[in-house]
């Protein structure tokens, strides 16, 4: 079972992008179950959702405790909230940033975690130039699909599909598309660097 | 055919599919997913013929379905929580008079203090109403239990309410075998009332009976319900043979074969229980669940089978009986009568708190070593509760206790400090 917790603030889209997320996973052929974590959603205020992923029924109704993955829609969140909580040594993270975790004030925080496993994308950035509003959920699924093997970038475009419709549909994929491709270039240097 | 798909969204389209001819209902969290879904499914023409009515309160949506369903129509609701209470003397009438309206309740707390996250109160607070109640643990069942509940409905003249968790199966995000609209007209007859307001064969209901007669008509009630226990799982069993699962019935054993321990759950956290017994099976410990689906009718005869070769049965609650304890814990000791079996009570959930698999199995542990206590609430935060206690016990004018305990947990807009 692979269990993501996503994080980020009413209004960024959380709770889509863990039905998405799941969606991307079922259309891969494998179970999945996403939910919110059913707090006061209120516009700008902390919100988080979850995804698991299995090839079993999943059958917990627990929250997801102790994640595979942490997807961070809003850096902000990162001194404000136990983002971390739970988090394994072996944990993906992948925090919507244009900036490094240096420049969040993270750079110790790497130490505790695989390297190669945290990476950053500039998702807001991509979701403005590509369709024009500051929704990074449908981006960062797009640079889930390059961290982990867990869903398929192909996947993650038709799950983007079944939600939206049209042009926002087809510009959101074009965004998660260049999130996954900036991903997994950030992972090759990363394999790179520990190489040298 | 196999969907990814929010729970709601698929109570809705199984909903529709059952040709309901009248919709009503008012939105309350967390069953607004359900009715807006059906709301559009009308508006678009999806769902042909049917009349979708909007009212002010829920007290008028039950009651514009009971009318409804007196005229002939098929007649389908939804609520939760405070919607439930409010419109609780005509959930009686409905279920005295005999209607078979099915309805979805999507279980949320009681307030004070308001709450809008999932527990069994509401539920529990019209287990004596005379519907008949149904418990689904996943959102599969939960659909599935839509399509039997008509059947049952109609074949009984009885109200039915199918119980689904509140956010945790209707906001969940799920994969939902739905149906086709073959399959459920195969399964389904149109609707053919034992009783209806026709005129051209003029009829009253609604009597006001007297003591001359009311024994006998609650009687009658109860047989209808009793009736309902071989009804349940013969649907369910034809349920089975017609779509190829198992959904619905009365109740669900889980690894109960050889078990000392059994436990007893309604509804969705069955999941989470399920995995913990695993683990403890997998530890040699002899432990299984047993998952009550109808929870009134009450199937006694059955639960009492099930149990009786256990040492102990855990009864996990999602409710409780104010200044007394288990809820379903009491039906479950008295269809034990007369054996040796010790049925301790969790209570757990309420409010929403989530139920983890780890806090059941430290209980679930004890237990099975005979020391856990009669009545345990699931991660009590105890200093808590003496906080609160302390300062009852040393000012009069101590304050109102949600607003306490919420300042107490650091929680904000608890009033002024």
């Amino acid at each position: 079972m692979f269990q993501v917790r996503i994080h980020g603030r009413g209004g960024q889209g959380v709770v889509t992008a863990a039905e998405m997320l799941s969606v991307a996973a079922f259309l891969d052929g494998h179970r999945s179950q996403a939910f919110p974590s059913f707090g006061s959603e209120r516009t700008g205020a902390p919100v988080v959702s979850f995804c698991r992923i299995s090839d079993e029924e999943i059958r917990t109704r627990e929250p997801v405790l102790a994640p595979d993955a942490l997807i961070i829609q809003d850096s902000t969140l990162l001194h404000q909230v136990d983002l971390f909580s739970g988090l394994g040594p072996d944990a993906y993270v992948l925090v919507n940033t244009s900036r490094s975790f240096d420049d969040l004030g993270l750079g110790e925080f790497p130490k505790q975690f695989r390297h190669d496993r945290l990476l950053t994308v500039p998702a807001t950035e991509l979701a403005l130039a590509h369709t024009g509003r500051p929704v990074p959920n449908a981006v960062l699924l797009g640079g889930f699909a390059a961290i982990s093997d867990v869903v398929s970038i192909d996947a993650v475009a038709r799950a983007i599909e079944e939600r939206f419709r049209g042009p926002v549909a087809v510009a959101n994929i074009a965004a998660a598309a260049e999130a996954y491709r900036i991903v997994r270039e950030e992972e090759k240097e990363l394999a790179r660097a520990q190489a040298d | 055919m196999l969907r990814q798909i929010e729970g709601s969204r698929a109570v809705a389209e199984t909903v529709a599919l059952c040709r309901p001819e009248v919709v009503c209902a008012y939105p309350i969290s967390p069953q607004t997913h359900i009715i807006e879904a059906i709301g559009v499914l009308v508006r678009t023409g999806d769902l042909s013929p049917c009349e979708f009515i909007n009212v002010e309160s829920e007290f008028a949506a039950m009651s514009v379905s009971i009318g409804a369903s007196a005229t002939g129509a098929r007649s389908y609701t939804a609520t939760a929580s405070q919607g439930l209470l409010f419109m609780i003397e005509a959930v009686y009438n409905a279920a005295g008079l005999g209607l078979p309206v099915v309805m979805t309740l999507a279980n949320r707390a009681i307030g004070a203090p308001i709450n809008i996250w999932n527990d069994h109160s509401d539920a529990m607070a019209v287990r004596d109403s005379g519907w008949i109640q149904l418990f689904a643990e996943t959102n599969q069942e939960a659909a599935d239990l839509h399509i039997q509940a008509f059947r049952l409905a109609e074949e009984l003249s009885l109200p039915v309410m199918v119980c689904m968790d509140g956010f945790i199966l209707t906001h969940a995000i799920e994969q939902v075998d739905l149906p086709t609209q073959a399959q459920v007209d195969a399964f389904l007859p149109p609707y053919e009332p034992r009783q209806v307001l026709d005129p051209e064969d003029p009829v009253s209901i609604g009597a006001m009976v007297g003591p001359e007669a009311f024994e006998e008509v609650r009687y009658l009630a109860h047989l209808r319900q009793i009736q309902a226990l071989e009804s349940i799982p013969a649907i369910a069993q034809d349920f089975s043979r017609q779509f190829g699962r198992e959904s619905g019935g009365l109740l669900h054993r889980y690894r109960c074969e050889d078990a000392e321990t059994i436990v007893v759950a309604l509804g969705s956290v069955l999941g989470t229980i399920k995995d913990v017994i695993d683990e403890l099976r997998d530890e040699g410990i002899r432990i299984g669940v047993v998952g009550i689906t109808s929870f009134r009718p009450f199937p006694g005869d059955a639960v009492r089978e099930a149990l009786q070769s256990a040492d102990r049965v855990i009864v996990v609650e999602k409710a409780f009986s104010v200044g007394f304890g288990g809820v379903l814990s009491t039906d479950v000791a008295m269809s034990l009568t007369g054996l040796t079996v010790g049925v301790s009570t969790i209570v757990a959930g309420l409010g929403g708190r989530p139920i983890t698999g780890a806090s059941l199995r430290v209980q679930f542990e004890a237990a099975s070593r005979g020391d856990m206590d009669q009545l345990v609430f699931l991660d009590l935060d105890h200093a808590l509760i003496e906080q609160e206690l302390a300062r009852r016990s040393t000012v009069r004018r101590s304050g109102p206790t949600a607003e306490n305990v919420l300042r107490d947990v650091g929680a904000v807009s608890s009033g002024p400090i």
